[in-house]
């Protein structure tokens, strides 16, 4: 029975501390969820023409910009790949990715949800949400590409170059649609007119929380491809050392 | 007919791994390899599949970028190694696993595109004057694709050739060659040793091949294990090497 | 000129491969034909309505059949290993996507030579007299087609399901390219024919940006 020959190396400070870190802050943004939810459902005010279904908006417009934060996250982790050929820059990428696509995601249906009790349609084709839907297809592409490539360092090389195309493409994609729309009119899903304060500092400490449930979340799945090279490393370790005592 | 070889022709290149490393994933193709060939040593890489020899060849045809550690690469009577990754690669030369010909086009042709991308002068009079030596002119204008298995090894071979390389690369080059073809491999490489060529091979059995060799590398598990260089005797080590994979 | 030159060479060697057989060529036409009668069904192609569906009708179907084309584009070189041949020699390694940019771009141009005509008869388009603008048109949607395309290529010659990954991956990449060619098509088309400077521009910027990219980090995708 061969013993392996590496240990377990530690992670970054005691197994304790950094358990019980990572519950505070998760507690944390628990908390800051609560407050931004029951703001959005109770203290702002109630929107004049939609009514109460306008607070998805509290929610639609946050993840939207925080997919855009992810995203800008997996376009410099794509770069710094390319720099350095890290493999811990891959890991935040692909993190960064699915957390954002989860983002679009919600973007996409809380879209429909509002729109529907508002102007009687399910969707519409109009710039913001047609840019999303292809935005949404991009990155899920991003990460079906990842699955379909099994060596980690062409998968992360490869990758990190449609990333970076992606990424440029999207100001593209808008700017197209947005023209287009100009051009072929049709209804707008969105937040038209000005934006009464109490609703805007509600809008901002709901994207705060959404961007506390980034964090924590990129975190974790980060912490999941560590874990997994970690568990390939083990692997190949005792297998060689499996060979090499029936070597001998 | 003569043509002039071009510049900087077989006068041998001399090449150093400094601590090479390859890593594929979490998989170590080459741990710490360190070596230096001198110009005009004809070395013999040895070792069982999976010892990292391919891995090692096509980091020193820039290939393969190592995942740490340096190879570097210096022109005959020079003191300073070669900057231009372009500059070396135009004086490598290399016969690898796969034959590296297009099978569409014919043997005239492939050669005559290799020579035009080596940036030599009267290419298509340099591409015949190859393949009169490798026996194949009668063949010239038949596509690769009808070749036999001898006859494209030998049409990779005056490939590699082609460019009147300083340091030639050899995986397993008498692969798919009969005795004749063997017999004129050994010839062709000994005629090209004399001329100062740098020679690193890798090689399974072909015993005449092994009459040039000045000295003897091994790998095991990506490791340099042994080197005939201190005892200067390659052909005992080399008769190890085979008897050793006939046995297993 | 370890680009110029090389990118010629193997311009020539990718011209020289695909017109001695021309399967590539022979395979879009007809499939491009094909789709066309088939969309021929789906809607009434009397003139005003043919005029409205023709542009993007076109498009989609240069996009199709370019994603099927582009496809051999790096699996041809996996075959003999022919791709690390290329990258041995001493030339910049993203000359090999230029050529093969290039010679895409060739092919896609020749077979929407041969198929304009016949999708002019078949739609009832008055393309002769718009006939230099559309070339314009024709010429940026192609090589937006071409640079994503071959790149992708390359992309997805490394990957599993290869053959359904190129237009997966193509499709919304090339999405404002595709926008701004139909639109500036439908504006050539339209009852006082047009060529929108705006949609125009964006083609050139499209193209201007993505080939720039793929000199940038186009090479990458060669490495072993």
């Amino acid at each position: 029975m061969a013993t392996l020959s590496a240990s377990v190396p530690a992670r970054a400070g005691a197994p304790g501390r950094a358990h019980s870190a990572q519950l505070i802050e998760t507690l944390l943004v628990a908390l800051l969820l609560g407050i931004a939810g029951y703001s959005a459902l109770f203290v702002a005010p109630t929107e004049r023409t939609m009514g109460v279904i306008q607070r998805i908006f509290y929610f639609h417009v946050p993840s939207w910009w925080s997919a855009f934060v992810a995203f800008s996250i997996v376009l410099v982790a794509n770069l710094a790949y390319l720099r350095g050929r890290n493999p811990k820059w891959d890991w935040l990428g692909v993190s960064a990715a699915e957390v954002g696509v989860a983002f679009v995601t919600v973007g996409l249906v809380t879209g429909p949800i509002w729109a529907h009790p508002v102007w009687g349609i399910w969707w519409t084709w109009d710039a913001r949400l047609t840019s999303a839907f292809v935005l949404w297809v991009l990155y899920v592409s991003y990460l079906l590409l990842r699955n379909l490539i099994e060596e980690p360092e062409r998968r992360a090389v490869i990758s990190a170059v449609f990333g970076i195309f992606a990424a440029v493409d999207i100001p593209l994609v808008y700017f197209s649609i947005w023209f287009f729309r100009t051009q072929h009119p049709q209804p707008v899903i969105g937040d038209g007119g000005s934006l009464d304060p109490t609703m805007g500092k509600v809008l901002l400490l709901c994207w705060a929380a959404m961007l506390g449930i980034l964090v924590l979340m990129v975190r974790q799945r980060y912490r999941v491809e560590a874990l997994r090279w970690d568990v390939d490393r083990l692997r190949l370790e005792a297998a060689q050392s499996a060979n090499e005592s029936t070597a001998r | 007919m003569a043509i002039a070889p071009p510049a900087n022709s077989t006068r041998g290149v001399s090449i150093e791994f400094q601590n090479i490393e390859k890593r594929y994933g979490v998989r170590l193709a080459l741990r710490g390899v360190s070596l230096r060939i001198d110009a005009g040593e004809c070395v013999a890489l040895v070792g069982a599949n999976g010892s990292g020899k391919t891995t090692l060849i096509k980091i020193a045809a820039l290939l393969v970028r190592p995942t740490s550690g340096r190879v570097s690469f210096w022109g005959s009577g020079s003191a300073h190694p070669l900057d231009d990754p372009l500059d070396v690669k135009r004086r490598i030369g290399m016969v690898a696993h796969h034959i590296l010909l297009y099978d569409d086009l014919t043997a005239e042709e492939n050669l005559e595109l290799f020579a035009k991308l080596y940036g030599l002068d009267r290419p298509r009079e340099r591409a015949v004057a190859a393949l009169e030596p490798a026996g194949l002119i009668s063949r010239r204008a038949d596509p690769v694709r009808d070749f036999s298995r001898g006859m494209r090894q030998r049409l990779a071979i005056a490939r590699a050739l082609l460019p009147s390389p300083g340091l030639l690369l050899l995986d397993e080059p008498a692969t798919g060659l009969d005795p004749a073809g063997q017999h004129w491999l050994g010839e062709t490489l000994a005629r090209i040793h004399q001329a100062g060529c740098t020679i690193l091979m890798s090689t399974h059995g072909a015993s005449e091949v092994h009459s040039i060799v000045t000295r003897a590398v091994r790998l095991a598990a990506g490791c340099l294990a042994e080197d005939s260089a201190p005892s200067g005797d390659p052909q005992r080590m080399l008769a190890a090497a085979l008897a050793a994979e006939q046995g297993t | 000129m370890a680009f110029a030159r090389p990118t010629a060479v193997l311009l020539g060697k990718e011209l020289q491969t695909e017109f001695r057989t021309r399967e590539l060529l022979t395979t879009t036409v007809v499939f491009v034909l094909m789709v066309l009668v088939l969309f021929s069904f789906t809607f009434d192609p009397t003139s005003v309505e043919s005029r409205r569906f023709a542009p993007g009708l076109l498009w989609l179907t240069l996009l199709f059949a370019g994603s099927l084309m582009l496809h051999p584009s790096f699996t041809r070189e996996q075959t003999n290993d022919t791709l690390a041949a290329l990258r041995l020699a001493p030339i910049d390694p993203t000359a090999i996507l230029g050529a093969k940019i290039l010679a895409n771009g060739c092919f896609l141009l020749v077979a929407e030579a041969l198929l304009l005509p016949i999708f002019a008869a078949l739609y009832n388009l008055h393309v002769w007299q718009v006939l230099g603008r559309f070339c314009v048109v024709l010429f940026l949607g192609t090589l937006a087609l071409a640079t994503i395309g071959t790149v992708f290529s390359a992309i997805s010659s490394q990957a599993r399901m290869r053959e359904m990954l190129l237009p997966l991956l193509l499709l919304p990449v090339l999405t404002p390219a595709l926008i701004a060619s139909t639109e500036a098509t439908a504006g050539l088309f339209d009852e006082t024919p047009y060529l929108s400077p705006q949609w125009v521009g964006l083609l050139v910027a499209f193209d201007a940006i993505f080939l720039t990219v793929t000199w940038l980090f186009g090479e990458y995708l060669l490495e072993e």
